[in-house]
């Protein structure tokens, strides 16, 4: 049990000099933050997609199974969304290289024409597909069937009274869910989302095979070269075995831990606030 | 009994007391208007079969609402386009996940042969057939022992969360640490590993045990949260009734708690079991990569199925790919396996501990 302090400590410990290398470390950047900043960048555009694609079709999928569909759909369809939150990510990203960047290169060439005058799609289209807005569609594939799953079991846990009283009263089935439904279920639908989101922001196989980084800072989503994520740029930096390097590696894996850290706690402080709303 | 009798007052005969209501299967029919509609794009314009699909579900939703608007109330307007809505994004969810299935079962199959699963991929004749006999051995000795590491530690913890150190300090700690531990990613676990291992034994060093150690770092928070919940569902009578027999703490948690609780315990288990089967990024830092079977998790490279995806992916020529779907079909058939044996275990114990 010792051993799980003994973690965060050695973290820090081997990251600490990451933060004071020698500049050529940096890869241009003149300090370690001017090396991590498009990183951090690159990892919260990512998974800010994810969870803006992700969130609404979870919580539509969820309802479907809990409320809307009859017995011998939802079953079936719970199980298959339960089994598709194990499936390995880099099967996640093998399907995206090879299925989903090539099928979405149309859409984004329909973008940059008609709505190229927003700075999100101003092209040059990458021709191969390989963007941060894929990269984010993927991750968003990636984190439904974990916030489906969690959002599912806190909307069948709904007490039943309560679903039948609104019904009695007479609302429609969409004011039964508004009233009765999202009230119950507002602090685990928090929590899943935040864990999907904690989810989006470590990933690293399904980014570091669908993205082609080395960009910095843009909100251009559909151009060639895009902001990378720390994780991806672990996975593809590790070989370059000096030492420098891997203190540098092991200093942005430190950031991105906190920042994951932190959302998870932010995660468990506004479910366990609501939890005492609750109570009262 | 006749004279005091009038008709009701106009305001009152004005409110009805039932609205109207659409034919029964009005959402059928505007369905198909609007895919009729919808089917002119591509008649007139050209368009693809996609954009056909979307324009018709965007007119249905709109038809049906502004329809139930006018003939029924606003409310049921909302409520039949939040149903269409709802029913949308289910659709649209799954055919990316219908499709990943779909594809990893129709291209890996193909991959599949005697040779496939026992050769591995040490070719000494650049024409001679590779493997991922190298690759399966690998991924099971890693994961054998980050179970062996991590379900000890977790039980004990578990045990010692729920039996012992009930809401103390240490107990409290121990509870936020496992909280966290959880959120951690995957690569972090794997460059921990990693830096630990060059710490004690020399750059460079890298062996199976150092992925098992990673991967057992995301497993353990698992193990340890699922076994409390199993342990704390054990009724507080058992215990008592063990306790006026005079036995002792240590056998009644080994003789009554744990036994009334194996069968949670090990679907819990096996799910974490799954969950960190598909591991890559730990392993790909700290495990190595090596074409040849190594079934010594302290000396030499090891390759897992995942890493073995990910480096065939970064070869990039087409049967590279095919092995890769291959390879991925075989995991994912190892992941469906083992959830399976989670349920059936279960389902075995459960009763159980309902009487």
């Amino acid at each position: 049990m010792a051993t799980l302090a003994g973690v965060f400590i050695f973290l820090t410990i081997e990251g600490v000099p990451g933060f004071f290398q020698e500049e050529q470390f940096y890869k241009g950047a003149g300090n370690f933050w001017g090396y991590v900043d498009h990183l951090l960048f690159g990892t919260v555009l990512a998974a800010t997609i994810a969870l803006i694609v992700a969130v609404p079709l979870a919580f539509g999928i969820a309802l479907v199974v809990s409320h809307y569909a009859p017995k011998w759909i939802a079953g079936p369809v719970a199980y298959v969304i339960d089994l598709l939150a194990a499936v390995p990510s880099v099967v996640f990203g093998l399907w995206g290289i090879n299925l989903f960047a090539p099928k979405m290169v149309p859409i984004y060439d329909w973008l940059n024409a008609h709505l190229g005058w927003l700075p999100f799609f101003e092209g040059p289209v990458n021709p191969v597909g390989t963007t941060i807005l894929t990269a984010g569609l993927v991750l968003a594939i990636m984190i439904l069937p974990i916030i489906t799953a969690i959002s599912r079991e806190v909307f069948t846990q709904t007490p039943v009274l309560h679903e039948e009283a609104a019904l009695a009263l007479g609302a429609t089935r969409w004011e039964m869910i508004r009233l009765a439904v999202f009230p119950y279920a507002k602090s685990g639908m928090v929590s899943a989302v935040m864990l999907g989101l904690g989810r989006a922001l470590g990933e690293t196989m399904a980014v570091a095979m669908v993205l082609s980084g080395g960009g910095g800072i843009s909100f251009n989503l559909i151009a060639s070269s895009n902001p990378t994520s720390i994780a991806a740029n672990i996975a593809s930096q590790y070989k370059e075995n000096t030492p420098g390097t891997l203190h540098v590696l092991i200093a942005t894996g430190l950031v991105l831990f906190l920042v994951t850290f932190l959302v998870n706690f932010a995660a468990r402080w506004i479910v366990a606030g609501n939890d005492r709303k609750m109570a009262r | 009994m006749s004279t005091t009798l009038k008709p009701a007052p106009v305001s009152v005969a004005s409110i009805p007391l039932t609205h109207g209501h659409l034919p029964r299967g009005a959402e059928i029919l505007v369905g198909v208007v609007a895919a009729a509609a919808a089917g002119l794009f591509p008649l007139l314009l050209g368009w693809g079969l996609v954009a056909w699909v979307i324009v018709s579900v965007i007119l249905f939703i709109v038809g049906l609402t502004v329809w139930s608007a006018i003939v029924e109330t606003r409310r049921s307007a909302t409520d039949r386009m939040v149903t269409a809505l709802v029913w949308t994004a289910f659709g649209i969810a799954l055919v990316p996940l219908v499709s990943l299935l779909w594809t990893v079962v129709s291209k890996g199959v193909p991959a599949i042969n005697s040779t496939f699963l026992s050769y591995s991929a040490f070719r000494t004749s650049l024409d001679q057939p590779i493997g991922i006999y190298h690759a399966i051995v690998g991924t099971l000795v890693i994961t054998l022992c980050a179970v062996v590491i991590s379900v000890p530690i977790g039980i004990f913890a578990a045990i010692y969360l729920v039996e012992y150190g009930k809401g103390n300090r240490l107990a409290r700690g121990i509870t936020f640490l496992v909280d966290v531990m959880t959120g951690i990613p995957s690569i972090v676990a794997g460059l921990f590993a990693f830096s630990m291992f060059t710490a004690f034994f020399g750059a460079g060093y890298r062996a199976g045990i150092g992925g098992a150690v990673a991967l057992s770092l995301l497993m353990i928070p698992i193990v340890v949260r699922s076994t409390e919940e199993m342990l704390r569902l054990v009724p507080d009578d058992l215990r008592e009734a063990a306790y006026a027999l005079g036995t002792p703490k240590w056998r009644t948690i080994t003789k009554v708690v744990l036994r009334t609780s194996l069968g949670g315990i090990i679907t819990g288990v096996t799910l974490a079991t799954a969950r960190i089967i598909g591991e890559t990024a730990p392993l790909l830092l700290i495990a190595g990569l090596t074409t040849r079977t190594n079934v010594n998790p302290f000396e030499g490279f090891m390759t897992t199925l995942p890493v073995f995806i990910y480096s065939q992916f970064q070869k990039g020529t087409a049967a590279d790919f095919e092995l890769a779907w291959g390879t991925a079909l075989v995991l994912v058939i190892i992941v469906l396996l083992l959830n399976i044996v989670a349920r059936v275990i279960g389902k075995i114990f459960a009763p159980k501990t309902g009487r």
